[in-house]
């Protein structure tokens, strides 16, 4: 009868959650519609293969292997020519606004070398800040750009191999050369779309009960802080499920991301990491006054963390403080522990010290949310 | 041993002393009344009492638990109904029940909480969310799920504000039986009604026990000499009255004209002209528990900003 810990006292408070949530009905199909909406919308911009972006062309001869190389890139789809210039410092300038995201540069001397059997190169200039949208453009060009010169040289089959080998196209990744694979983008936003949802909704499981004035009558029951907590916070890590069930195999089905991982090993990284979220908005909402509070505190928390985790930049090309600062996030270890086992097959030795990091997050923020938490109403 | 038992109790919000130095002791079985008006303390009183604020000083012991160490054993036999409604809105009212009743661990829970439904007569409408109740019904639900796990103390800040006189009769009914049982009840209110129908009253204003004790003690200790006039001219004579030394109060009640002051010889010489007035009839009256507390009122907001 005094135990501190009651099962059928935290039986009551879930199913009181779970009913106030399904009641809800806004903020319900807010934290399913979410999670969907963002993937639809991510998942277009990275799994489009970009076509006809603006290119500006860098030519001083108007010959015919000039000629045949440009309709041969236009063919392709990629390329958009919008821009003819006369000199380098102008195609820069252009590239440098965004108004292009290629700059094609074909030397005066191009036709010349191809005729003397020297040489030709072409040098293409990429935007790779957004490394998704250059790549299938430049993937296709070394055959496209030879074969179209082979065709019109018209020569044989044969010697036209030789020739070919010949042209050089360099090709110059600017701003971001170490490049992000699209693939590391899909599974990082589970990451991303779970702290989102989870965080901001428990923040604001104990300012909602304090702005609704139930707080009071809470309060003067005998339940205990760690009944509360859990009360509290489990509910959501339920929607997390619900919503790992929709995003997961999104990423494998809709998007094509390989998955040669352990399932079970993702899951169970999953389930820690979610605990540690929902733990973090509880700790949050211990301390916020007002739901308004929650909310800025939480907004505190995810820009920092969206930026230094590694999900949108590289996190080894960050300087070193920003990577120690990054560490301080589950989100961090969450994306390493996921990228590690859907695209590169890690296990659960492989991926340890994460996962323990993330036990780590879970213990501190379940320790500071109890120690925080307001027994009374002073 | 006393059910409440609380010496100097302080509670400070910034630097206004809200509860200052409030000391009460209550009886098993006992019914005491709160009162005082507005903003006076008895909800800070009350809240420290069940464990919801810390005393700034003092101590004392709840159900013989430590009022400062023993919060959450407090919690369990103590039975709290907050002044504002503090159910869940969104919650049927079977569900609030159940959630209550589940808290305190009582089996069969679907049983207690059938019981309940019958005894407010609420069981047709079990399924209605609580927030679509009317403000009577929200009180009388309220202090239903307080009652049912049969605390040994009840902590009732206003139970019967906006409650219908027949379900207050019932509401003090019920009490009463509760109280023959064993059960200890403080009460705080507004009603005068309500006063008298406790064992005993306290009386808190600005912070400050002013009195405590059975009506009739009370009444007897404030010192108060009341007369009835009676009479045709009673509006020109209560302005008459009105700001005479000796007059404190100056009350139409019906037909009558309730006078009261503290000092008997003098309020008799303020009324020595009106007596001679024709028409006018001037007896001595019995001083209710309002005319004390109106007293009361209006002497403490001479030392209080
Ligand atoms: N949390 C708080 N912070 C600051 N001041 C407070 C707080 N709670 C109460 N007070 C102040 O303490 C004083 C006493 O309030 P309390 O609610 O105890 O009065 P009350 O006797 O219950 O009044 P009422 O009859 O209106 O319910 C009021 O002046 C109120 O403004
Ligand atoms: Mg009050």
């Amino acid at each position: 009868m005094n135990g501190g810990f009651s099962l059928t006292r935290l039986g009551a408070l879930l199913s009181k959650e779970f009913i106030q949530m399904r009641r809800d009905r806004v903020t319900f199909a807010m934290m399913l519609g979410v999670p969907l909406m963002l993937l639809v919308l991510f998942g277009f911009a990275i799994n489009n293969d970009p076509k006809s972006l603006p290119a500006a062309l860098v030519a001083t001869s108007n010959d015919n292997y000039t000629r045949a190389i440009v309709s041969a890139l236009e063919m392709t789809g990629y390329y958009r020519f919008e821009h003819l210039v006369a000199n380098t410092e102008e195609a820069e300038s252009l590239m440098a606004r965004g108004d292009v995201a290629f700059v094609v540069t074909i030397p005066g001397d191009f036709a010349r070398r191809v005729a003397r059997g020297d040489n030709p190169t072409i040098l293409i200039e990429a935007d790779a800040t957004d490394p998704s949208v250059a790549s299938g453009a430049i993937s296709t060009l070394g055959t496209v750009a030879s074969q179209a010169l082979l065709r019109e040289q018209g020569k044989q089959a044969e010697a036209a191999e030789e020739q070919a080998s010949r042209l050089q196209v360099i090709v110059h990744r600017r701003y971001n050369p170490e490049g992000i694979s699209q693939y590391n983008i899909v599974p990082g936003l589970l990451g991303v779309i779970l702290q989102m949802t989870m965080v901001m909704m428990t923040s604001m499981a104990l300012t909602r009960e304090s702005e609704r004035g139930t707080m009071e009558n809470l309060l003067a029951m005998p339940a205990s802080p760690a009944e509360i907590m859990l009360g509290k916070v489990l509910p959501y890590a339920a929607v997390g499920a619900v919503q790992v069930l929709v995003v997961l195999p999104a990423a494998k089905y809709l998007f094509g991301v390989p998955f040669i991982g352990s399932l079970t090993l993702l899951l169970f990284s999953i389930l820690v990491f979610v605990m540690s979220l929902v733990l973090l908005g509880y700790t949050i909402s211990t301390v916020a006054r007002t739901q308004m509070q929650a909310m800025q505190l939480s907004f505190f928390f995810f820009l920092p963390s969206i930026l230094l985790s590694g999900f949108m930049f590289p996190f080894r090309g960050m300087p070193e403080w920003a990577q120690a600062l990054g560490e301080v996030f589950p989100l961090t270890h969450f994306i390493r522990i996921i990228r590690a086992v859907m695209l590169k097959g890690a296990g659960f030795s492989d991926i340890a010290i994460e996962i323990g990091a993330l036990w780590l997050f879970v213990f501190v923020f379940a320790g500071m949310a109890l120690l925080r938490f307001r027994r009374t109403l002073d | 041993m006393n059910a409440i038992d609380v010496r100097n109790l302080v509670k400070r919000f910034g630097d206004k002393t809200v509860v200052d130095h409030v000391s009460m002791s209550v009886a098993e079985g006992e019914i005491v009344g709160f009162l005082g008006p507005n903003g006076s303390g008895k909800t800070t009183t009350i809240r420290m009492m069940c464990g919801l604020l810390t005393p700034d000083e003092g101590e004392g012991q709840v159900l013989g638990f430590d009022l400062r160490h023993e919060g959450l054993k407090i919690k369990r036999e103590v039975g709290y109904m907050t002044q504002k409604f503090s159910f869940y809105e969104d919650l049927t009212i079977e569900e609030n029940l159940q959630f209550v009743a589940r808290l305190y661990r009582m089996s069969p829970v679907d049983k207690h909480v059938a019981d309940t439904l019958a005894d407010l007569g609420m069981t047709s409408r079990r399924k209605q969310l609580a927030g679509t109740l009317s403000g009577g019904w929200k009180q009388r639900l309220a202090l239903a799920a307080c009652i049912m796990h049969k605390p040994k103390l009840l902590l009732l800040d206003e139970p019967t504000a906006g409650v219908d006189p027949k379900a207050r009769r019932e509401f003090w009914d019920e009490i009463h039986l509760l109280a023959r049982g064993g059960l200890t009840v403080l009460v705080s209110t507004h009603y005068m009604d309500e006063a008298e129908r406790c064992h005993r009253i306290s009386y808190i204003s600005y912070g400050k026990l002013l009195a405590t004790g059975t009506v009739d003690e009370v009444v007897k200790n404030a010192g108060l000499t009341t007369f009835v006039l009676r009479g045709d001219t009673l509006n020109e004579v209560a302005s008459a009255l009105e700001g005479r030394d000796g007059v404190d109060q100056v009350a139409p009640f019906g037909t009558t004209l309730h006078v009261v002051g503290s000092d008997k010889d003098k309020l008799e010489t303020a009324l020595a002209d009106i007596r001679a007035r024709p028409g006018v009839t001037v007896e001595a009256g019995e001083t209710s528990l309002e005319d004390v507390f109106i007293q009361f009122m209006a002497g403490s907001k001479d030392n209080m900003p």
